[in-house]
C-alpha cells in the first residue's frame, strides 16, 4: 500500500499548477468576472496540455492516464477556481469530435436541471430546448434552468471530477485564509495569532485534508461509496472553507474586490450538480444495509 | 497512489485471520468494566496468546502498514482491546526501546511483551493536564535515588499497574520544558497511594496517585536527567498517530449495526436520522482513508508519524460523539437506561475531545506547527 502521490502523479499537478498560474492567476481571475466569456485560446491549451484527453487511450490519440491523475488535474483547476464545463467537456472527450483537443465545448443538462454556460457551448447533451437563464449566483458560471428535467442516476466520474475541484477550492480557502491570518495586522499582532482565527483557519484544514484522503481514495478504487463519501466531505470542506475563509478576511471578505465571494459562489454551484448533497447521504445511508 | 497490499502484506492478514479464527473462541468472557484486577488477568491473558502465536511484537518492530492490518483484522475479529497493555506497549514500551540502556530493555521490556507486567502512565497533574509542560512533581536526589513528592491525575489502570511511567520535575529553575526527568516508578514503592476516580460515566477507568517522598532508583531513568520531555514526545508522537486504527474499524462496525437496529425498529423510516446515518458512513469511511495516508506517510518517513495525526484526532474525536449521539436517535426513550448497548459508549465517548490534547490544543498545533500561524493566546 503507497497511499500517496507517485513521482509522475507529482509531475503531473506541478505542471497543471505551473499552466494555470501562468494563464488564469488572480488577476486574470478578476477581469475575467468583468467580462464573463469563455477564454477560447485557453481551453484550447488545456486541451494541447491533455487536460481532457487524461482518459482516453494513448491508441486513440489520448494521454491513457487513469481517475488518479485525472482528479489530480481537476484539484488545480478548482484550486484557480477555472470556469467553464470541464467536467463535460472531459466526459465527452473520444466521443464528441474536437472535445479532446480543447476545439469543441461541450456542455450537459445535469439531472438536477442545469445547464452550465449554454450559450457558449458548442455541444449540448441532453434536451436544452426548453431552457431558461437564471442571473446565475456565480458571476462565471453562466446558468439555464431546464424545468422538469429528469437526468436520472447521476454519473459516476462526474461526481467524483466535481468532488476534486472542491477540494482544489478548498485548498484554496485553507490558503488564502492562513495568508490573510499571518498578514493582517489588529491590536498591534497579525490575527493569525489569536486562538478564534487561528481555529478557524485549522478547520478549514482538517476538513479539507479529510476530504483529500477520500477524493483520493476514490479514484483508486472507483467504489460508488466511496464516490458518494467523498462529494458529500468535498462539497461541505468548500462551501464551508470558503464561508470561515470570508469570515477570516472580515470586512474586507464581504467585499465584491476581494475574490473570496467567488470561491462560494463556485462551491455552491458544484454542490447542486446532481450526486451530492441528500442523494449521497441517501446511498451512503441504505450502503449501510447492504 | 494505490491501496493494494504487498503479497507479504496479504499474508501476513490471512495467517493472522486463520489464527484469531481458532483462538477466538476458547476464550473465556470478558469481565465486568468494573473489575479491574480481572479485566487485568484477562487482558494479560491475550497478550499471552498473543506472544505465544508470534504476534507480540508487531507494535513495536513492525511496520506501519502490518500494523494497520494488525489492528483491522483483530478489531474486526472482535478480539480484546489492548486494555490494561496499553501503556506498556503503546506509550512506556516503545520509549524504553528508543531511548533506553540495553539493561533497561532487557529489565522492562520481555515482562511487557509476554503480558506479565502492566504499566500506568503517570504524566497529567491536577495543575497540569493539557499544559503538561507545567507539571509540579518534584524529584531531589539522595544517593543513588531520586526522592518523589506531588500528585498524578487520569492515570489509567493505577490500581492494577506494576510500574509507572514517570514525569518529574528535577531542575524547578530551568525553562518549563528543560527541567523535566523520564523515571519508571515501582507501584509498589512506599509513599504511593492511589485512589480511584470515579468517572461521569460511572466507572473507576482511572486514578489519582499521591506521591510522598517516594525513593526510585537513579538507575530506573530513561534518558538524562532533565531531558525527560524530549524523551516523552517519542511517545505522544505515536498516540496521535496510528493508534486509533482498531477504533475507527470498530466505530464503522457500530455504524452498520445502528443502520440495521433502525431498520428493525422502524425508525430506518425517518428521513433526517436516515440522512444522519449516510453522513456518519462518509466520515468514517473518510477517517479510515486518512488512517491509510497517515500510515503510509509514516512508512514512507522511516516509520515515524507526523503532525498530521492531530487533523485525524480533530476529525474522528467529533465523530466519535456524533456517532453514539446517533445511536441515542435510534435508540430513543431506551437511550436513556444505562444496559442498553451504546448508552455507557456515549458517555465514555465524551472524553474523546479531552482526553490526549483538547480540541482546543490539537487546533493550535494544526495552526502553528502545520499552517504556519503565529504563536499567541
Amino acid at each position: 500500500m503507497r497511499f500517496q502521490l507517485s513521482e509522475e502523479q507529482r509531475a503531473l499537478r506541478a505542471g497543471m499548477r505551473e499552466l494555470l498560474v501562468r494563464r488564469f492567476d488572480g488577476d486574470v481571475l478578476r477581469a475575467a468576472v468583468a467580462e464573463p466569456r469563455l477564454d477560447r485560446a485557453l481551453w484550447r491549451e488545456l486541451g494541447a496540455a491533455g487536460f481532457f484527453a487524461l482518459r482516453v487511450p494513448e491508441a486513440d490519440g489520448g494521454v491513457g492516464l487513469g481517475l488518479p491523475e485525472t482528479v489530480l488535474a481537476f484539484e488545480e483547476a478548482g484550486r484557480a477556481l477555472l470556469p467553464g464545463p470541464l467536467v463535460a467537456t472531459h466526459l465527452a472527450a473520444g466521443t464528441v469530435p474536437g472535445a479532446a483537443e480543447g476545439e469543441t465545448v461541450v456542455t450537459d443538462v445535469d439531472g438536477g436541471g442545469l445547464v452550465e454556460w449554454l450559450e457558449e457551448a458548442d455541444v449540448v447533451r441532453g434536451d436544452a430546448a426548453a431552457a431558461v437563464p437564471l442571473k446565475s449566483v456565480d458571476p462565471l458560471t453562466p446558468l439555464h434552468r431546464v424545468p422538469g428535467a429528469h437526468g436520472g442516476a447521476a454519473d459516476p466520474v462526474a461526481v467524483l471530477l466535481t468532488a476534486a475541484e472542491q477540494l482544489g477550492t478548498a485548498t484554496r480557502a485553507c490558503e488564502l485564509a492562513v495568508q490573510h491570518a499571518g498578514t493582517r495586522e489588529q491590536f498591534g499582532q497579525p490575527i493569525g495569532a489569536f486562538q478564534a482565527v487561528k481555529h478557524l483557519c485549522a478547520q478549514l484544514l482538517v476538513r479539507a485534508e479529510t476530504a483529500r484522503a477520500a477524493v483520493y481514495a476514490a479514484a483508486v478504487t472507483g467504489d460508488p461509496m466511496d464516490i458518494a463519501a467523498a462529494r458529500l466531505l468535498a462539497d461541505e470542506a468548500a462551501e464551508r472553507g470558503a464561508r470561515d475563509c470570508l469570515q477570516v478576511h472580515g470586512g474586507m471578505g464581504f467585499t465584491w474586490e476581494c475574490e473570496v465571494h467567488l470561491l462560494l459562489k463556485r462551491a455552491w454551484v458544484r454542490a447542486r450538480r446532481s450526486g451530492g448533497g441528500a442523494e449521497s447521504e441517501e446511498s451512503l445511508a441504505a450502503g449501510l444495509l447492504a | 497512489m494505490d491501496l493494494a497490499y504487498t503479497p507479504e502484506e496479504e499474508e501476513f492478514r490471512a495467517r493472522l485471520r486463520e489464527w484469531l479464527a481458532k483462538a477466538l473462541p476458547g476464550l473465556p468472557p470478558q469481565p465486568s468494566p468494573e473489575d479491574w484486577p480481572g479485566r487485568r488477568a484477562y487482558d494479560l491473558g491475550w497478550q499471552r496468546m498473543l506472544y505465544d502465536a508470534g504476534y507480540a511484537h508487531v507494535h513495536w518492530d513492525a511496520s506501519p502498514t502490518t500494523r494497520l492490518i494488525f489492528l483491522e483484522e483483530t478489531e474486526t475479529a472482535g478480539a480484546p482491546y489492548v486494555g490494561a497493555g496499553f501503556v506498556g506497549l503503546l506509550h512506556a514500551g516503545p520509549t524504553i526501546a528508543a531511548e533506553g540502556t540495553a539493561g533497561q530493555r532487557d529489565r522492562w521490556l520481555p515482562p511487557i511483551l509476554r503480558g506479565e507486567e502492566v504499566w500506568c502512565q503517570g504524566f497529567s497533574e491536577p495543575e497540569a493536564g493539557s499544559d503538561l509542560a507545567a507539571l509540579r512533581t518534584r524529584a531531589h536526589r539522595d544517593g543513588d535515588d531520586y526522592v518523589v513528592t506531588g500528585s498524578k491525575i487520569w492515570t489509567s489502570h493505577a490500581e492494577v499497574a506494576d510500574w509507572c511511567e514517570l514525569l518529574v520535575r528535577t531542575d524547578p529553575k530551568a525553562p518549563k520544558h528543560r527541567g523535566i526527568t523520564w523515571l519508571a516508578m515501582p507501584m509498589s514503592a512506599p509513599g504511593v497511594v492511589v485512589r480511584p476516580l470515579r468517572t461521569l460515566a460511572g466507572s473507576a477507568e482511572f486514578a489519582e496517585v499521591f506521591l510522598d517522598e517516594v525513593r526510585v532508583p537513579v538507575a530506573n531513568r530513561v534518558g538524562d536527567e532533565n531531558d525527560g520531555w524530549r524523551v516523552t514526545m517519542v511517545t505522544l508522537s505515536f498516540e496521535r498517530g496510528t493508534a486509533f486504527v482498531g477504533e475507527v474499524v470498530a466505530c464503522r462496525r457500530v455504524l452498520g449495526e445502528l443502520a440495521r437496529t433502525a431498520r428493525d425498529n422502524g425508525r430506518w423510516d425517518d428521513p433526517v436520522l436516515r440522512r444522519r446515518l449516510g453522513r456518519l458512513n462518509a466520515d468514517f469511511r473518510a477517517l479510515w482513508r486518512l488512517t491509510q495516508w497517515n500510515v503510509s506517510e509514516a512508512e514512507a518517513n522511516g516509520g515515524v508519524p507526523g503532525v498530521g495525526g492531530s487533523v485525524f484526532k480533530l476529525g474522528y474525536s467529533h465523530a466519535r460523539q456524533e456517532l453514539y449521539d446517533t445511536a441515542a436517535e435510534v435508540l430513543g426513550p431506551e437511550s436513556l437506561d444505562l444496559e442498553r448497548p451504546w448508552v455507557l459508549d456515549r458517555l465514555s465517548s465524551l472524553s474523546y475531545t479531552i482526553a490526549a490534547g483538547t480540541s482546543q490544543i490539537q487546533r493550535n498545533i494544526v495552526a502553528e506547527r502545520i499552517l504556519g500561524l503565529p504563536k499567541g493566546r
